[in-house]
């Protein structure tokens, strides 16, 4: 049994984990769905590399501030330049064509007052790039960091419109909740600042609410349109454009606290009732009297425990981990573990290593570029990273880190990446380069991969021109793109 | 194998394809008032020489390679040499300085290195040792370790120096070796992309689809082998030559730059991927053409980038083994033995083609399939090194090139 159990082993790493690293199969494989539960059952909650990161709210305040100081160096340089260039025509009685001139003169000088700025957002987005890289490179397993990417990519936000507090947002509000009661999860997302600022809930406010009456402004339905369709039920799953405005309403007053008026909590997470539509709201046919906060706060765990919400999270999730069509028996069973456990995410993940499916079934997702990347990574034995190289190679990839291009998130199906392979053997061959003077590809084939690839790749591995060559062929073959 | 270090993270940001350069300068050359710069190229995957230097003069050649053999009068014509060889007519600029007396060819010569692995050919042409596995040092490091030192160069010219490197082998060692690296990133070779479509057709319609759809959209090189090119567009074709002449020429006329520095370094080493050419070989046109023409704009790169250093450069460039005589079935050549090893630059006594020729009949062919080595290639790098860098005679033998005290060091090979 011992090939059965490194086969077994194999899929653990792959399919749940972040793949294989230097003896990690032999490791885990005497019994790789014990070790698969047990990486569950002891995934620490915080990242202590993280220690020395600001909290989001703390990021956003010190963004904020440099933002308002590179806006001030610019008003100051280009009025600067400005009145040089007048007095320089009033002296020289220059034609008026230099007028334009000036004025680009005046727009340079200001972009270069600007950039002296540095703009500490990105490199707080750069070190928790590293952080959270690191953490899947060092896992043993990687399920539990697994869950936490899943999850994080299905309440996606985009450090486009909030890099601050992007890295943040999911220490603060994913990481903690991943094997937790999906409840929570939601509560804490929703009420986050990056996820608040990033589907516009902080300009929404209630058109009969003190503000919405004084300044004539009304709601943005974005943030309960994306919970109800992206978040918990799932896109027509009952609910109508009735539900998505009275749920806004509910949820106005949901924002953070102005960074500028506030330095010692600015960014936090805050109710604002003058913003707050007053009144009770009906959605999905149920009435939400107003309770302040507690109204939103009433709806979401209602739609935590709606049968939808079941459904919809159970495809999502064997969707991710086990196929693109995934059995449908599976995800009925995910969906009524889920529903069974009022939705306790630990529960719904080992629902997924007991089931039969996941290791019966032959490997057929296509990895996501971030996944093969930090496979490649680990397949080589390095275990720490250079933040900024690897956000790099994941853009190239077409999944930069946190910058989905829709509150949807990344897809998580073979015909969205698989054009993406001209990226990825670039990737493998810059890699593969690197590292070719330390990293041995028979070593990776014998001892991290225990000689648990086909025929073919074996042969091509062995006549290939190079070690560059070999691991190029290797990291981009179908067993290693595939789980 | 199964030995393994793990790269640090230093070494990750680091690549090879770089320069890597020795600290220090010639003490014994300098005293005798001369400034010579040595650099060396490794081509790895192994070089068709016959498909570089082709022997036209020899009544064999054209029944050997049928119509992939160049010629004189070809279509595109070789380059003539001396009458008996011919160059890839993809290599203009070593003609012109082959026709100035600036570069000499060798042929038929290898390593002593005889069986036929890739990584075995390099770990020999490397370590400069009679078998491959023998040592973790590089011959050209320990001739570095060799020489008396003339004070250290200043390694605060480029910004990179000082950052840890993924070495090759050939300078791997105890003289203190800094890399700079590029900043084009060589794109896959042509050779890779083939041979990843030919492991997913094997293993993986979907991504074999995918990958042929690539390949047809934005083919390295074209494959034009003729019958059986793989590009819709000659346009297509041409962006991934000139990504390869792009990364070839940028970064050997950077590190020549580098090495033509006053206070620069005096030594150093580059290595060039993907001379593999098994399937679609071309001759004066097609893949090995456009990684020659690459290397001839590499070599021209070096010339300008030199500047006046260069009447005191040389330019060597050396491959694991040469090629199978004969084409093979997929219009290639297959792993053989003898090759050529090329050498450019201004202290080069050249013009000439240096070669004892073993003749292309059947039974002059080693084991009846690659061309015969006739020169050790050690004698080639000995010449070198002993009269360009003035490196002891009795370390070459023993330490430097350790069992090549029968091979003696060939002279005359400078100016």
């Amino acid at each position: 049994m011992v090939s059965s159990g490194k086969a077994d082993a194999v899929i653990a790493l792959n399919r749940f984990g972040m793949g294989p690293r230097p003896g990690s199969i032999v490791a885990i494989a005497s019994d790789p769905r014990g070790a698969l539960l047990a990486d569950l059952d002891r995934h620490t909650v915080s990242l202590a590399a993280a220690a020395a990161l600001p909290d989001a709210a703390k990021a956003f305040r010190i963004v904020n501030e440099a933002n308002a100081r590179r806006q001030a160096k610019t008003v100051a340089a280009r009025k600067a330049r400005e009145e040089a260039q007048k007095q320089q025509a009033a002296a020289a009685a220059m034609a008026p064509m230099a007028a334009s001139s000036g004025s680009a003169e005046a727009d340079a000088d200001a972009k270069a007052a600007a950039e002296a700025i540095p703009d500490p957002g990105r490199q707080f987005y750069l070190d928790e790039a590293r952080v959270r890289t690191e953490a899947a490179l060092t896992a043993e397993i990687g399920f539990a960091e697994r869950l936490v990417w899943f999850w994080s990519n299905h309440f996606c936000i985009s450090a486009d419109k909030i890099q601050s507090m992007s890295g943040a947002y999911e220490r603060e509000a994913i990481r903690p909740y991943a094997l937790g009661r999906f409840t929570d999860l939601l509560l804490a997302v929703e009420s986050h600042p990056a996820m608040l600022f990033y589907l516009d809930n902080t300009v929404s406010m209630g058109a009969g609410s003190i503000a919405g009456l004084n300044r004539s402004l009304g709601l943005n339905e974005n943030l309960a349109r994306e919970i109800l369709e992206l978040h918990t039920l799932g896109v027509r799953s009952g609910y109508g454009q009735y539900d998505v405005i009275a749920f806004a309403n509910i949820l106005t007053g949901w924002t953070l606290r102005a960074p500028a008026a506030d330095p010692e909590r600015g960014g936090e997470f805050i109710f604002n009732p003058r913003l707050h539509e007053p009144g009770a709201q009906t959605v999905m046919g149920k009435s939400y009297a107003d309770e302040g906060v507690e109204q939103g706060r009433a709806v979401l765990r209602d739609l935590a425990a709606h049968p939808a919400t079941a459904s919809h999270v159970a495809d999502k999730l064997a969707r991710h981990f086990i196929a693109d069509q995934p059995p449908q028996e599976l995800v009925d069973e995910l969906a009524r573990v889920f529903r069974d456990t009022a939705g306790d995410l630990k529960e719904t993940a080992k629902a997924m290593v007991t089931s039969a499916a996941a290791w019966t079934l032959p490997p057929s997702k296509l990895r996501r570029p971030s996944e093969w990347g930090v496979a490649m990574v680990r397949a080589a034995g390095i275990t720490d990273v250079d933040g900024l190289r690897f956000t790099q190679g994941q853009r190239l990839l077409g999944e930069p880190l946190w910058r989905p291009s829709s509150p949807k998130g990344y897809a998580d199906d073979e015909p969205s990446w698989i054009d993406g392979l001209g990226g990825r053997i670039d990737v493998a061959n810059v890699f593969a380069e690197r590292i070719s003077g330390q990293v041995d590809p028979q070593f990776i084939i014998e001892t991290v991969l225990q000689s648990r690839v086909s025929a073919e790749v074996m042969q091509a591995v062995a006549q290939a021109e190079s070690r560059q060559q070999a691991l190029v062929l290797l990291f981009m073959s179908s067993d290693f793109q595939r789980r | 194998m199964g030995h393994i270090h793990l790269p640090s993270r230093r070494d990750v940001l680091r690549g090879s394809g770089a320069l890597f350069a020795w600290t220090q300068m010639p003490r014994l050359a300098r005293a005798e008032g001369r400034d010579p710069r040595l650099l060396v190229i490794v081509l790895r995957g192994a070089l068709d020489g016959l498909g570089a230097v082709a022997p036209v003069g020899d009544p064999d050649w054209v029944s050997l390679r049928g119509d992939r053999a160049l010629l004189l009068d070809g279509k595109p014509a070789a380059l003539p040499l001396d009458g008996f060889f011919a160059l890839n007519p993809a290599m203009p600029n070593l003609h012109r300085l082959y026709g100035a007396g600036q570069a000499a060819i060798v042929h038929a010569t290898c390593t002593p290195y005889r069986d036929r692995s890739h990584f075995d050919g390099q770990d020999v042409l490397e370590s400069g040792m009679v078998r491959p596995g023998a040592t973790d040092t590089g011959w050209l490091n320990r001739a570095l370790v060799e020489m008396d030192s003339d004070g250290r160069v200043n390694t605060n010219g480029s910004r990179a120096l000082g950052i840890g490197a993924v070495t090759p082998l050939v300078v791997r060692g105890r003289a203190p070796v800094l890399s700079w690296s590029p900043q084009r990133l060589l794109p896959a070779s042509d050779d890779t992309q083939m041979r990843l479509l030919d492991l997913y057709r094997h293993t993986d319609a979907k991504l074999a689809a995918a990958m042929e759809s690539r390949i047809k959209l934005a083919a390295i090189g074209g494959t034009a082998g003729g019958s059986t090119a793989m590009t819709d567009t000659p346009e297509a074709a041409l962006l991934g030559v000139a990504r390869l002449r792009a990364f070839f020429a940028e970064t050997a006329g950077a590190a020549a730059r580098f090495l033509a520095r006053e206070d620069g370094p005096r030594v150093g080493a580059l290595g060039f991927v993907g001379w593999d050419t098994h399937i679609n070989e071309g001759a004066g046109s097609g893949q090995l053409a456009n990684l020659l023409g690459a290397l001839d704009g590499a070599l021209a790169a070096i010339e300008t980038g030199m500047g006046p250093a260069w009447r005191e450069t040389v330019v060597t460039v050396v491959t694991e083994f040469g090629r199978t005589a004969h084409i093979n079935g997929t219009n290639g050549t297959d792993h053989g033995t003898g090759t050529v090893a090329l050498l450019a630059g201004g202290a080069v006594k050249g013009g000439r083609v240096i070669a004892d020729w073993p003749g292309l009949k059947l039974a002059q062919l080693h084991e009846q399939r690659d061309l015969r080595p006739t020169t050790d290639l050690r004698a080639v790098l000995k010449g070198l090194l002993k009269d360009h860098l003035r490196v002891d005679g009795t370390a070459l033998d023993s330490r430097i090139f350790p069992g090549s005290a029968d091979v003696a060091a060939m002279s005359g090979l400078l100016t």
